[in-house]
């Protein structure tokens, strides 16, 4: 998330890494956090939180089981994926690799990405933040004899230094067992598996069965389009994880935490299962727009309790959802985010005389009965309006003529709702087509209940 | 030179000004064959605005378009009614044909969000008729719609007062209806081609009510209620409703 200030993370009063800002003014990781401020007096300074980046770690592998069922860890900043057996599905390695540099980017992380025919040697090219593609073994030897050996991360890095080996390939050089006896065997168990030449399993990464996630905001936001731009980087993690399941969701929790007052909880549901982070954004943005947040916003955590199968759909060439047609939920869902959930249903016949009950509120898209009607009118007054009486003759803007009845409507004893009517079709004086009714009680009071339009 | 009339006849960009203008985008048919003779496209325009400006409420203004939003529901396209003045009463448009699983009520608190809503469903390809009762709208306002009716190719039906009839209006085709003898005369203020001076009489029997009269002799009427009327005027003037 950008701020207006440089930004930057330290660990035990040193930088460890620092935005583009903060780099502009001169700071570079490993300085002393005096020396920081000393030279950025704005800098916001963040401790680093191990716990976040294994949690975020843990995200990236969930995001990241949409391209490979195999996935594996190796904390704290490093997720392995083999996705040669995912080839042929994604069209290449260059693909792949352009597929998790645009969702990584979209959930707000940056990394170094790099493959090769073993796992160990694409963690040391993505260490030494070369970015290398191999995938043919031949040239694997090679490229790695110009890795240099901090790539190791063991601890003899200064023994190595000493003995004039900066390289891999100057490890290589060095007889074996020589090597083995000054450095241990692990040195050359690693070198031996980067190469191939040893097995290197992995303990393989495990789906969870709900999705959470949560991101804490930089800066205390209360504008829609500060808390969707965070949002989205957890849409989009959903959406990879969703991906990974073959499956989509239709309730998504969003809740937004504040300083003192409990968080605000946004409940998005959908018509119809879905998984994709755009279309969740724009849900979400008219939700956000809607809602009073009683103080700023913190962090924002996102929850996904409940998941159904969903099939992978093709990606569009036309980017407008809109236009393609049979996606009528979505419409749904869009009108719902903005006027409320009430405000958009559709409507079903019911088993009942009485009139204002034959009609009901459904859901868009419901299964149907059959039933036959008396001639009915295509407007319904809300609630039946009392006519005048002029000589025992109804009147609406003028004396009624009375063209058809009565239909005599007497039901519903059984739930205390009853009705006693006998209905009318009427015409006013201007020609307008009536339906009304006449209470059977003495009174025998007229009412006005529909429009034949 | 006979070979160029036919020429011209055939050029897809050209028209002459005593005929209907070629429409594009096929209409939607009425129902009505007099209508449809009139009506650029042989129906109510896809992809475009039409307006409907009825003299006051319940002369048949829904009546007219049943058999085209039938049509439509039967094809699977939804129907978006955005803020009906009333409820949309389900055993009418049974009755009518449309298929109720395809019909959307959306109610709105604010013109703006009636406009809104009316524009999302335009645009979707999976909405197939929009009916929307704005109180107010600009000129702007409707030259919106208008554009995304062409995006969703649909039909956007706006029901406006008489009084509307005045102001310009970027729709491709307004009607007034007014009530004559014996039915419903339909007035075309505005169509895409020769203006029509004559109104369209729509008789009284066109209503989807043959079997009406049968009905209603089966059904009990007690003679003694201030509502005898002569049943033969009934059976008459019920095919309207």
């Amino acid at each position: 998330m950008p701020s207006p200030e440089p930004c930057a993370v330290a660990e035990r009063q040193r930088l460890l890494v620092c935005d583009a800002k903060a780099a502009a003014r001169g700071l570079r990781a490993g300085m002393p956090v005096s020396a920081a401020l000393a030279l950025a007096p704005g800098l916001r300074l963040r401790e680093r939180e191990t716990a976040a980046e294994t949690e975020a770690l843990l995200g990236i592998a969930a995001w990241a089981m949409q391209c490979t069922s195999s996935v594996a860890l190796e904390f704290p900043d490093l997720v392995l994926l083999e996705v040669s057996g995912s080839l042929k599905l994604f069209g290449g390695l260059a693909q792949i690799e352009a597929r998790l540099r645009q969702g990584l980017a979209a959930m707000g992380y940056s990394a170094h990405l790099a493959a090769a025919p073993t796992a160990r040697a694409a963690s040391w090219f993505a260490r030494s933040g070369r970015h290398r593609l191999i995938a043919d073994a031949a040239l694997l030897e090679n490229e790695l004899r110009a890795l240099p050996v901090s790539v190791l991360q063991c601890a003899e890095e200064e023994v190595l230094s000493s003995i004039g080996a900066g390289s891999i390939g100057d490890l290589l050089a060095l007889p074996r067992a020589g090597l083995a006896r000054r450095l241990g065997q692990p040195l050359l168990d690693a070198l031996d598996q980067a190469l191939g030449r040893l097995p290197d399993p992995r303990g393989a990464f495990v789906l969870p069965e709900k999705f959470g996630a949560a991101i804490e905001l930089p800066a205390e936001a209360t504008q829609t389009e500060a808390l969707l731009f965070a949002a989205q980087r957890l849409l989009a993690q959903l959406e990879g994880f969703l991906a990974a399941r073959a499956a989509g969701t239709r309730r998504l929790l969003l809740s937004l935490a504040h300083r003192a007052a409990p968080a605000t909880r946004i409940e998005l549901g959908l018509v119809a299962a879905c998984r994709e982070a755009a279309h969740f954004a724009l849900l979400l943005r008219e939700r956000l727009q809607q809602t009073a947040l009683p103080e700023a916003v913190r962090a924002i955590a996102l929850e996904v309790q409940a998941i159904e199968p969903l099939e992978h759909s093709n990606q569009s060439l036309f980017s407008d959802e809109l236009q393609q047609e049979g996606n009528w939920p979505r419409l749904i869902e869009r009108l719902r985010s903005r006027l409320g959930a009430a405000a958009v249903h559709g409507m079903a016949l019911c088993a009942d005389h009485r009139p204002e009950r034959a009609s009901a509120r459904a859901e868009p898209g419901a299964r149907q009965l059959a039933l036959d009607f008396e001639l009915r009118p295509f407007w319904l007054l809300e609630r039946p309006q009392a006519l005048e009486e002029m000589g025992s003759v109804p009147c609406h803007q003028g004396p009624l003529k009375l063209l058809a009845g009565p239909e005599r409507i007497e039901s519903g004893w059984w739930d205390g709702a009853d009705i006693a009517r006998d209905y009318f079709i009427a015409r006013a004086a201007n020609e307008a087509l009536l339906w009304v009714y006449r209470e059977r009680s003495p009174a025998g009071a007229w009412y006005l209940h529909g429009i034949f339009s | 030179m006979p070979g160029l009339a036919t020429a011209l006849d055939q050029h897809p960009g050209v028209w002459r000004g005593s005929e209907l203008a070629r429409s594009a985008c096929p209409g939607v048919a009425t129902g009505f064959a007099a209508l449809d003779a009139e009506l650029p496209g042989g129906g109510w325009p896809g992809g475009a605005l039409t307006e409907i400006l009825p003299q006051h409420e319940g002369i048949g203004e829904l009546r007219i378009l049943g058999p085209a939003l039938a049509q439509l529901s039967g094809q699977g396209k939804f129907i978006a009614w955005i803020a009906p003045p009333y409820l949309p009463y389900a055993p009418a448009l049974a009755a009518a044909g449309i298929a109720l699983a395809r019909v959307v009520i959306v109610k709105t608190a604010k013109d703006s969000d009636s406009l809104w809503a009316a524009e999302q469903a335009l645009r979707t390809a999976a909405c197939g008729g929009v009916l929307a009762w704005p109180r107010r709208i600009s000129y702007t306002e409707l030259r919106r719609l208008q554009l995304a009716a062409e995006a969703g190719g649909s039909l956007a039906l706006l029901f406006r007062p008489s009084e509307a009839a005045r102001e310009p209006t970027p729709a491709a085709l307004r009607i007034a209806l007014a009530t004559a003898a014996g039915g419903l005369a339909l007035s075309i203020l505005k169509r895409r081609g020769a203006p029509l001076t004559r109104p369209i009489l729509l008789p009284a029997s066109l209503a989807p009510a043959s079997g009406l009269s049968s009905r209603h002799d089966a059904h009990a009427v007690d003679s003694t209620t201030s509502a005898a009327a002569a049943a033969g005027s009934v059976s008459a003037r019920l095919a309207l409703a």
